[in-house]
């Protein structure tokens, strides 16, 4: 099947999207959607956080869009985002063939290993607000960092067992170097041509110049610190309500999801905070770890669950 | 002799890790093998990003033949003793055992044991597993379906598979059979990634590493590094440039591929505005590429050098192209930072710092750089510095450390800061000891010599080393998180360089600076007076701050310090001789290093009160100069006959003879050689007060000189008076006398502890 050029992963911001999700979804993952609340990477969505715990095997692909509220440069800076995509890949036990895998999709979306210099480079992935980390590289291609490649160890704290193999793309700069253009904003988003072209900075410019400003300097801190505090009561309420009854048959966790959106909010929130720089060296580090609090209870309820492993 | 050929392959380890996994493999094959009774000839290990791989050349086919005889019951011993000792010895009956006989038992039996050695590749394949399941890898990870089951196999990265052959040059060799975890030994390897992806079947090393070559894998660290470094020169060269040798660029590089081909690129000139450490550092910390400079002028060229992993069918057009885009987009922001950083002045950010946590004991950058900022003005004048000048720099020294730029690049702090000092007209020396103040970073950087310089880098030091004592977080062992050892050297090489610190002193008052006591600071004052008094009791072994306590209630009775500031200002006492004899451990390693005579160092340390390092130095030179002059031995041996002799009577009296002798005894009643030694000791132009005359003025050679004039009245006293005269009270006078020649040496070092 030959693609129509407004799909080429060389000219169109969605045709790469498209590629890598049809280049999953032969391997097996099922294809998702973002998840619907603000995360800062792709690994924050419950498809890869929580189902990277448990014995269950595993296989997801998606889009989900990132919020990096420190990243905003009023859409003056190239190639730095507060909002922008990952493509994010999980396996779950990774396959032997990982590597191989992933250098299929590069190949996928017209990255030619003769031409082109690709390296594994050592970068070991942390989350000090989730309680994981994983060992693994930055993806190189021709010296550009292109994904992230990672065999998660822990998350929430639990050792993982098996072991899932985590990739992301940074979708804008994989494609800003797919189509030769220096500018995240220059990409063109839909691959056509002329009136009918559509660039990233079409659809983006203005909220990264308006989200910029409100990030540092008008995001409502208090509301803010209200929302963090609300956000961390209500994840440990839903985490009580859901707890098995120690005498009941069922001994199922039944809200560990509601609870782990709480902990995404939370997270959230202190990114937004932190952004406005109100938060001091000495209590940030407080804030991680009241978060990361949250996440292994969510992991902990996770593994009682059905996902998690647990019969019914 | 056989040899064996190991190789792990697995997916991309690390650069940082690779040579010394390489050595660890060695170790522990080799150990093992060594402790099972096995010799080699020869080993070597190897590594590549895909593979750990180890070459042991000469090792025998089997282990050594072991043949024991064991003794056992007399003949004719009850059945019981003899099926024990068939047991014991694993003999099926008692005709196989020898019959011996000594005069003493009689005949008794012998069972004769013989053990053949084990076949190599068996104990390679108990041993092999072992060390893959173990091995020492800083980081080590699971992975794939195998880690669902607890315990499974950790590697640095996935590993894939292991080729393990042994046999001898002549045939084929074996495959050593093992198997780790689901993974077997076997004798397929793989080549370069993109390459020459196919499997290779090996027989032995001499197979093996040319195989790979011609797969495009150089397993050899060094011969990659060779390559590189090679080619490197040979472009640079091509286009009349010179390289900018980078040798721990040069080893990670090496480590991130299996076939270097080493590419240039270049990016627009106008990036050379930047400071040329920023370009370097850039393109180095993020791209791995080196950078190259025009050799007539030294500057850097817009040109930099990668070293891909391809032999890319485009002759490396793409692969150039690609990495001077990120090249451009890494110097752009290199280039925005530079230039919003000029935008704030330095003295703008110092509220910034006050975000910035030190230490959570020990405040923020800002309280800090406002302590380093008092002590630099308090030395200024000391090491001959304008202090104006030395708070000024002090204040500005850690403001770069709020900059883009170092906060992208933190290797970059303090010459970031010298730019940016100059750029907004800060004095020479300022803006150079923004820069310098960091130094000297280790044993081999350089001291920096501008005055201003000098006093900043001493008040970072001793700042960061009182702080640290302040809330004991000492050095131990070797645990030294805070490089505290390294400010200390720092220290001492400072003041080597021709600075006379009262450290004591100056320890002392920043204690009450790092704890921002005022009152304390009044406290110092009024105890500084006695403080030289307490240190004489201290060195008599009583305990400092009590001594002190009662001196100073004595002396300021009615002085209004409070009482809780006194006693800090006694425990910072406590610290600060802690603190100097820390320096006094640092400066004899350092004196040892530079090959001085550890006893002579001793000698002077053994003396109170030593806490200027440049005065111990001079004093421990000056003492080993006067030792080798014929007046010095002579002078060492009639202490030593003094010190013997007053060390015998004294025993024998049960009393110490350290009064002043009575000249009137000596002149009444003494043999002429007698009055001489006198004279010498204590005459107008005597040696004692010369010495400490000579001393009070750092003149080292002069006490060595007026230490010397005893050299003949010693020695003629020695040879014409009898110390044990038969009156007891000359023969106390006597004794008090030699006494005076032990005294009068310890102005310049106690001599009892030089040695030879
Ligand atoms: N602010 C940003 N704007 C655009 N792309 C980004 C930004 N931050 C990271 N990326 C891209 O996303 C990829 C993943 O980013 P990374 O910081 O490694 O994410 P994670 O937190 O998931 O490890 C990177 O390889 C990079 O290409
Ligand atoms: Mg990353």
């Amino acid at each position: 099947m030959s693609e129509p050029a407004h799909m080429n992963p060389a000219r169109s911001f969605q045709g790469l999207i498209l590629t890598l999700q049809r280049y999953w979804a032969e391997q097996g993952c099922v294809i998702l959607q973002p998840y619907d609340m603000e995360v800062g990477a792709g690994t924050f969505h419950p498809a890869t956080t929580l189902r990277a715990l448990g014995p269950k095997s595993w296989r997801a692909a998606y889009v989900q869009p990132s919020r990096r509220p420190k990243d905003g440069r009023y859409g003056e800076n190239p190639n730095r985002l507060q909002h922008y995509y990952q493509f994010q890949v999980i396996l779950k036990p990774n396959p032997p063939n990982l590597q191989e895998l992933y250098l299929g999709s590069l190949k996928a979306i017209g990255i030619d290993t003769a031409l082109h210099d690709i390296r594994f480079v050592e970068d070991d992935w942390e989350s000090p607000t989730l309680g994981a980390w994983g060992l693994g590289w930055e993806c190189w291609c021709d010296g550009m960092e292109v994904s992230q490649f990672t065999y998660f160890q822990q998350v929430a704290g639990f050792e993982c067992s098996p072991v899932a193999g985590e990739l992301t793309y940074g979708l804008e700069r994989l494609a800003m170097y797919l189509q030769g253009v220096e500018s995240i904003y220059d990409l063109n988003f839909n691959g056509l041509d002329g009136v009918e072209k559509v660039t990233y900075g079409d659809v983006f410019l203005q909220a990264e110049q308006e989200y910029s400003r409100h990030n540092f300097e008008h995001a409502d801190t208090e509301m803010l610190f209200r929302h963090f505090r609300d956000a961390e009561a209500a994840c440990r309420k839903y985490l009580e309500a859901g707890e098995p009854k120690p005498d009941a048959n069922d001994q199922r966790h039944l809200m560990a999801l509601p609870a782990y959106d709480q902990c995404i909010k939370a997270s959230h929130m202190f990114n937004l905070l932190d952004a406005r720089g109100v938060i001091s060296v000495t209590e940030r580090q407080s804030y991680i770890l009241r978060v990361r609090e949250l996440a292994k209870a969510c992991g902990a309820a996770w593994l009682k669950t059905e996902g998690g492993g647990v019969a019914a | 002799m056989p040899d064996l050929l190991l190789e792990l392959f697995s997916e991309e380890i690390p650069a940082r890790m690779q040579r010394r996994a390489a050595e660890d493999l060695k170790k522990l094959v080799t150990d093992a093998l060594v402790e099972r009774g096995f010799l080699y000839e020869g080993a070597k290990a190897f590594a590549t990003p895909r593979r750990l791989a180890l070459h042991i050349a000469g090792l025998p086919v089997k282990g050594q033949d072991v043949r024991e005889e064991r003794k056992g019951p007399r003949v004719g011993s009850p059945e019981a003793a003899i099926q024990g000792f068939l047991k014991g010895a694993g003999l099926a009956s008692i005709d196989q055992a020898k019959i011996e006989s000594d005069p003493k038992k009689g005949e008794f039996y012998v069972a004769v044991i013989e053990k053949p050695g084990r076949s190599t590749p068996d104990v390679l394949a108990e041993i092999l597993p072992n060390i893959v399941k173990n091995f020492p890898w800083p980081k080590s990870m699971r992975w794939g379906a195998a880690s669902r089951e607890p315990g499974s196999l950790r590697w640095v990265r996935p590993l894939h598979s292991i080729v393990c052959t042994f046999g001898p040059e002549t045939e084929d060799p074996e495959v050593v059979r093992f198997d780790v975890d689901g993974i077997g030994s076997g004798d397929v390897t793989k080549g370069h990634r993109f390459l020459a992806p196919d499997e290779i079947r090996v027989k032995r090393f001499d197979d093996y590493a040319p195989a790979l070559e011609r797969a495009k894998v150089v397993i050899d660290t060094d011969r990659r590094k060779d390559m590189i470094l090679h080619d490197a020169k040979d472009l640079a060269f091509a286009q009349g440039l010179e390289l900018v040798e980078d040798e721990g660029l040069l080893e990670e590089v090496a480590g991130l591929v299996e076939w270097p081909v080493v590419l240039m690129g270049s990016f627009d000139e106008a990036f050379l505005d930047i400071p040329p450490e920023v370009i370097r550092t850039t393109i180095r910390a993020n791209q791995k590429c080196f950078v190259l400079r025009d050799p007539a002028t030294g500057k850097l060229a817009n040109k930099f050098l990668l070293t891909s992993n391809l032999i890319a069918s485009d002759g490396g057009k793409t692969i150039v192209g690609g990495n001077e885009r990120v090249v451009r987009a890494r110097l752009s922001d290199a280039n925005f930072f530079w230039k919003t950083d000029q935008q704030v002045k330095l003295e703008d950010r110092l509220e910034k710092l006050k975000s910035i946590v030190f230490h959570e004991k020990l405040g923020t950058q800002y309280e800090r750089v406002e302590r380093i900022a008092a002590l630099a003005k308090e030395l200024a004048p000391i090491v001959g510095a304008d202090p104006e000048l030395a708070e000024r720099a002090a204040r500005l020294a850690k403001a770069d450390l709020v900059t883009e730029m170092v906060g992208e690049f933190p290797e970059l702090q303090g010459l970031m800061g010298r730019y940016y000092a100059t750029l907004q007209g800060e004095h020479a020396s300022v803006a150079a000891a923004i820069e310098e103040h960091y130094k000297p970073l280790g044993p081999s950087d350089r001291v920096p010599t501008d005055l201003v310089s000098v006093a900043v880098a001493l008040a970072d030091k001793i700042d960061t080393l009182v702080g640290f004592w302040a809330i004991d977080e000492k050095p131990t062992g070797s645990k030294d998180p805070y490089a505290l050892r390294r400010a200390a050297l720092g220290v001492i090489r400072l003041a080597l360089a021709g600075h006379n610190l009262k450290l004591s002193d100056i320890i002392w008052r920043h204690f009450a600076r790092v704890r921002e006591d005022a009152a304390q600071m009044q406290a110092i004052a009024h105890l500084a007076p006695v403080a030289e008094r307490a240190v004489q009791l201290s060195a008599q072994g009583s305990d400092l701050a009590v001594k002190l306590l009662a001196i100073v209630r004595e002396h300021h009775q009615d002085s209004l310090i409070e009482a809780t500031s006194l006693e800090q200002a006694f425990y910072d006492y406590q610290a600060t001789s802690d603190l100097l004899s820390f320096f006094a451990d640092r400066l004899k390693v350092y004196l040892r290093d530079q090959g001085a005579r550890h006893d002579l160092i001793d000698a002077v340390f053994a003396l109170e009160g030593q806490d200027d390092l440049l005065m111990i130095v001079r004093r421990v030179e000056a003492l080993g100069r006067f030792l080798d002059t014929e007046d010095g031995k002579n002078l060492l041996a009639g202490y030593r006959r003094a010190a013997n002799i007053l060390r015998i009577e004294e025993k024998k009296d049960g009393r110490a003879y350290n009064e002043v002798p009575d000249l009137q005894i000596v002149n009444d009643q003494g043999q002429i050689e007698e009055k001489i030694l006198a004279v010498a000791l204590y005459g107008e132009d005597g040696s004692r007060e010369g010495a400490r005359k000579a001393i009070d003025s750092e003149d080292f050679e002069g006490a060595m000189r007026a230490l010397s004039r005893l050299r003949q009245p010693v020695d003629a006293f020695f040879d014409k008076v009898t110390v044990n005269a038969e009156d007891p009270a000359l023969r106390a006078n006597r004794l008090r006398l030699l006494n005076s020649i032990r005294e009068a040496t310890r102005t310049v070092a106690d001599f009892s502890r030089i040695e030879g």
